[in-house]
């Protein structure tokens, strides 16, 4: 399988990356090599066979509920890129 | 054209847990921004999530309560989307593999009695708030909301109306506070209801398309939202337009719903299962732990207090309106022993119209069962009449004292001693003859006047039944 | 200026303290032969002179280094001394260090100053170790080059014009260059092993679980895992005995009783000293020595399994039948799991934010185009495609199916042998530039490393010779879940018998 322009173009927009036309299409030629690759996949029959997800056949750990966190938020506020009384800004979010 | 309205609804319920779904941050309502946001919250490089035992439990619970089955293998998913109020740009939630399918909650609307399917509960993580106050131009992001845990519950679309969804989103709000999984505040947003609407030419077996309106944080709204889309949406047919699957959102100050702006890329959220955390496995031990431990639901109890109290359909309702009332009410019946009317009309009169006028939850009354249960025992002993229970009561609320106390000092015991009321009836007689006159002519209502007066005569302190039984001896003779 | 006068104050001759073990460092400085501040200083000193022509280390910090080193030393000096007391360690850029400059290797996080330890790092400063500094990386782990770092390319110190190898060619280069005794490493489809190869030096990757992740910048979530980068197995079993251990921050974390890596290092298991490996089976798998593999590196694997047998060990004949698809099953779940992780790089809460925007989806899309490089971005793309809708079935779930074929492979493997043996890699360090046009090309350098996480199977990388140009030749080791102590001790066999480990590329002196 093979993607196109548009695709590329829509695939970039999910993941949020601004791209332009002739990045798009120096990037369609890369992604359809490896694309290539990935079709070897297909050469085996995979029927019944139980996709695996982790290594070992472990279930998840339950934690105890108990509040265990202080308030660190000045400390992790000084590393972002806009804070102000306490909330990061970014540009306006409209509904 | 006949229309039939089709609605289904999904509630995200904030459990009621101390910590986060997936971190050990704080839950409480109304922290400062962010500081209730933990490493895990905010989405810091290399963080990762562990699952709150709480939350599993108070899903199940949920699950037990609506008679639905408990998957004993669930698989947390990844939603994936950008929104600056999801830090992680996913959202932890369960796609294919939820913990609670199937199951179901009766409402009633007008009397009569309906079942409506539930499709499916699941737990996810909620997210961040987005205040659009103005900080020069842009949003301000807060995350202590960001992974409170949430439970997710969908309805098959089994409703025909907005009273029919109403009574739904009632009755799943009364039950998840009744098993203590939820505080339902619906203005710190704990309970809140997105709707499903569509409608269809009355007797197809067709579903219309639908529309989401999101969001709606009151009973009121819920009932006026979907009732402007249904009208929009009649009115669009019959124009001969189609409807557009989309989200909407109410506007209640101009009472109407509205497209919300798109987003571009639709619902693309690429689920998949979440490689960070494992599958969720319950033991049936430990379902049938929770199952024990949780309390007689408010449609067995109902039904309970209709058979063995006697009590009417809506009396029986209002006890069990919510765990605190039904729990007052059951010390109270075990106090007097019995006295399921009295009880009853004490508590759904007497004492909720004194918590409604001081504002209060019946958790709050400063009136407890065993107090009120005092109280009445003197009504059943003839001890005191209701009027002058009344009394005792306003007296006992506004912190005077206890039932005796007041009694003693207000001079309150019912007068019951047959000799004393002929004496005071016989002086009334005398002095009412025009009365007497008027009843011993025919006129029914004198006699409601002459025991008018002989209460007044008593200070209030006679027992009514045997005035009325000693007055109409006297006029007979 | 300074260093000489420290060396001329050491007991061991700088020649041999940047070849001594750490059991050899640590007795000296439990001796007070040396303490940790010269220790430490001796290779912030070798750093400053060395690094400016390798890159591998981004972050330096003398005086965070030192103040570690004088707080190892009061320890040393009260009797307290830890397993790792003293012992200055370069850390991969991947893992947050609290108040450390944590950029793994990319633009998004060149201002990121970790404002937390991750586990494994809580772990080492618990033990003792020094932290020396960051070493540059693949920008998020993604790449076999270490080229695609933001903060340009590391260099090979077997052959400056040549790769180490990644993505952590930086730790693999610090201890090949002996800047640092020892290092830390991550390893999602051949991290710290083809490195290790690449640079002539041994680097582990344990079973999956084993060590936490939780501070472990994520790449793929179920490939993952940190792992030691040193000289020796020995060194290697010291190191993860401090690193390995539950972690109840990290849900994958295993909750198992504590092992001793080092306990059956020096354990003939049939105590027979003549033929230490007696009744050891080894597998060398026929699918890793067909086409693709450089006859230089297929010489220097096959006399070292030579050497093994000597030792004691037989040769079996294995197959893993499903070993071709491993390459495309990982370039699809590796890039689907590391666009979703990747989805928090949104200039939003911390890390790049580009500085002209229009609105918030332009901010989104300027921020990551800018913060992101191209070899990141190609696997957001490709993740991001196999994951869309329409697509699941067919790429993701069907590379989940492959993984477990390939890791009943393995399983049945293990049923004829015990340790399974190949090359790391299938070439010498390739030449800066030489394959960076050409993505597929460098995925395939991937082909007989990847298997192991996607199994989640312990793997270890050893040196075994030399090949074209002079570059060092990796020998692989795996072994089956949770079998790291039975392979370090085969390891250390071979190295007891061999000096492949113990030689350095010149220039280092």
């Amino acid at each position: 399988m093979s993607l196109s322009l548009p695709e590329v173009k829509r695939v970039a927009l999910l993941a949020r990356i601004e791209i332009t036309d002739g990045e798009a299409e120096v990037v369609q030629g890369q992604l359809n090599d490896i694309f290539k690759l990935i079709e070897q996949m297909q050469s085996v029959d995979t029927e019944g066979i139980t996709p695996m997800a982790h290594a070992q056949d472990v279930v998840q750990r339950l934690r105890e509920d108990r509040v265990t966190e202080t308030d660190q938020h000045a400390l992790y506020q000084s590393i972002a890129p806009q804070v102000e009384n306490g909330l990061y800004l970014v540009p306006k979010v409209i509904e | 054209m006949d229309w039939e309205t089709v609605i289904g609804i999904e509630t995200h319920a904030q459990l009621s847990t101390v910590s986060k779904i997936f971190s050990g941050a704080a839950t409480r309502f109304g922290a400062a921004p962010n500081v209730q946001a933990c490493a895990v919250d905010i989405a810091l490089p290399g963080v990762l999530p562990v699952l709150n035992r709480a939350a599993v439990e108070k899903a199940v619970r949920l699950g037990l309560a609506v008679g639905a089955d408990i998957n004993r293998r669930s698989v947390f998913a990844r939603k994936n989307y950008f929104y600056p109020d999801l830090p992680k740009g996913y959202q932890i939630s369960q796609y294919e593999l939820p913990v609670v399918r199937g199951g179901s909650l009766s409402i009633a609307v007008d009397g009569a009695e309906k079942t409506v399917r539930l499709t499916r509960a699941h737990l996810e993580e909620d997210a961040g708030k987005s205040l659009h106050e103005d900080f020069h131009g842009m949003s301000g992001i807060d995350l202590n909301r960001a992974g409170t845990p949430l439970l997710e519950i969908v309805t098959e679309p089994d409703m025909r109306s907005a009273e029919e969804a109403v009574a739904y989103a009632k009755a799943l709000h009364a039950l998840l506070r009744w098993i203590g999984i939820c505080d339902g505040n619906m203005q710190e947003g704990s309970f809140r209801c997105d709707a499903n609407v569509s409608v269809r030419p009355k007797g197809s077996a067709v579903l219309g398309t639908r529309c989401e309106i999101k969001n709606l944080n009151s009973f009121r709204f819920l009932e006026e939202a979907i009732n402007y889309e249904v009208r929009r949406q009649i009115e669009l047919l019959e124009d001969g337009g189609t409807v557009v699957q989309e989200t909407r959102l109410y506007d209640p100050d101009r009472r109407e719903t509205r497209s919300m702006r798109s987003k571009e890329d639709a619902h693309d959220y690429r689920y998949f299962p979440d490689p960070d955390l494992l599958p969720l496995v319950i033991s049936a031990e430990t379902i049938e732990q929770i199952r024990s431990e949780l309390p007689e639901l408010p449609q067995a109890k109902c039904a309970r207090y209709m058979s063995e109290f006697g009590l009417s359909a809506y009396d029986a309702g209002v006890l069990t309106s919510s765990r605190e009332v039904a729990e007052f009410y059951e010390n109270l019946i075990r106090a007097l022993g019995g006295g399921y009317k009295l009880a009853s009309s004490w508590i759904s009169v007497e004492l909720f119209g004194a918590l409604k006028r001081a504002g209060m939850e019946i958790s709050q009354s400063p009136i407890s069962s065993g107090q009120l249960a005092d109280l009445l025992q003197r009504i059943q002993k003839n001890a005191i009449n209701g009027k002058q229970a009344k009394e005792v009561f306003d007296a006992m609320w506004d912190g005077e004292g206890d039932a005796e106390a007041i009694i003693v000092a207000r001079g309150l015991t019912q007068i019951s001693d047959a000799g004393e009321l002929e004496q005071v009836i016989d002086s009334m007689l005398a002095a009412n003859s025009k009365s007497v006159e008027e009843y011993k002519g025919g006129k029914e209502k004198a006699f409601n006047a002459l025991v008018g007066q002989a209460m007044k005569a008593t200070k209030g302190k006679g027992n009514p039944a045997l005035i009325n039984e000693i007055l109409k001896k006297k006029l007979a003779g | 200026m300074r260093s000489r006068f420290f060396a001329s104050l050491l007991p061991l001759s700088p020649p041999a303290m940047i070849n001594a073990s750490l059991k050899q460092l640590s007795t000296q400085l439990a001796q007070k032969k040396i303490s940790s501040v010269e220790l430490t200083q001796f290779h912030l000193d070798r750093i400053a002179r060395l690094n400016p022509g390798l890159n591998a280390f981004v972050t330096v910090d003398a005086a965070r280094s030192l103040a570690q080193a004088r707080a190892a030393d009061a320890r040393i000096a009260a009797g307290k001394a830890q397993p790792l007391s003293g012992i200055p360690v370069a850390h991969k850029d991947i893992f947050c260090a609290k108040g450390w400059l944590t950029t793994c290797g990319s633009k998004m996080l060149a201002n990121f100053v970790s404002p937390y330890d991750a586990h494994v790092v809580e772990r080492l400063n618990a033990a003792g170790a020094v932290i020396l500094g960051k070493t540059n990386m693949d920008e998020f782990a993604m790449g076999s080059s270490s080229e695609t770092c933001f903060w340009g390319p590391v260099r090979n110190p077997w052959d400056r014009t040549r790769v180490p190898g990644g993505s952590s060619g930086g730790s693999a280069t610090a201890v090949a260059a002996r800047m640092a005794p020892a290092a830390i490493g991550t390893d999602t489809g051949g991290s710290i092993r083809q490195p290790a190869a690449l640079s002539g030096i041994c680097g582990l990757k344990p079973t999956y679980g084993v060590v936490s992740r939780y501070g472990m910048i994520a790449f793929a979530s179920s490939l993952d895992q940190g792992g030691p980068m040193a000289k020796s197995a020995e060194d290697l079993a010291l190191m993860l005995n401090v690193m390995a251990g539950f972690d109840a921050r990290d849900s994958t974390s295993l909750e198992r009783p504590a092992e001793d890596y080092a306990r059956v290092l020096e354990a003939p298991p049939t105590g027979d000293r003549a033929k230490p490996l007696r009744g050891l089976r080894i597998g060398a798998p026929k699918e890793y020595f067909g086409a693709g593999l450089g006859s230089d590196v297929g010489a220097a694997v096959e006399a070292a399994l030579a050497q093994f047998e000597k030792l004691g060990a037989q040769r079996v004949a294995v197959s893993l039948p499903n070993a071709a698809l491993s390459v495309p099953a990982y370039y699809v779940i590796a890039p689907a799991e590391a666009s979703s992780n990747l989805s928090r790089f949104d200039g939003v809460r911390y890390g790049y934010r580009a500085p002209d925007y229009t609105d918030l989806a332009d901010m989104y899309r300027k921020s990551r185009a800018q913060g992101f490089g191209a070899e990141v971005k190609r696997r957001i793309l490709i993740g991001t495609y196999v994951l869309s809708h329409g697509y699941y079935d067919a790429y993701y779930l069907k590379a989940q199916k492959i993984r477990r074929l390939i890791a009943q492979d393995f399983v049945q493997a293990y049923k004829q042998c015990d340790l399974i043996m190949g090359p790391t890699s299938p070439n010498v360090a390739f030449a800066l530039g030489a394959k960076a046009s050409d993505p597929v090309e460098m995925y395939l350098n991937d082909i007989y490393t990847v298997a192991a996480n996607l199994a989640g199977l312990p793997a270890m990388s050893i040196p075994c010779g030399f090949g074209e140009g002079g570059m060092p030749v990796g020998l692989q080791l795996a072994g089956n879940y949770f079998t790291e102590a039975r392979m370090l001790q085969a390891a250390h066999r071979y190295q007891l018998a061999t000096d492949w480990h113990l030689r350095q590329p010149a220039g280092v002196e």
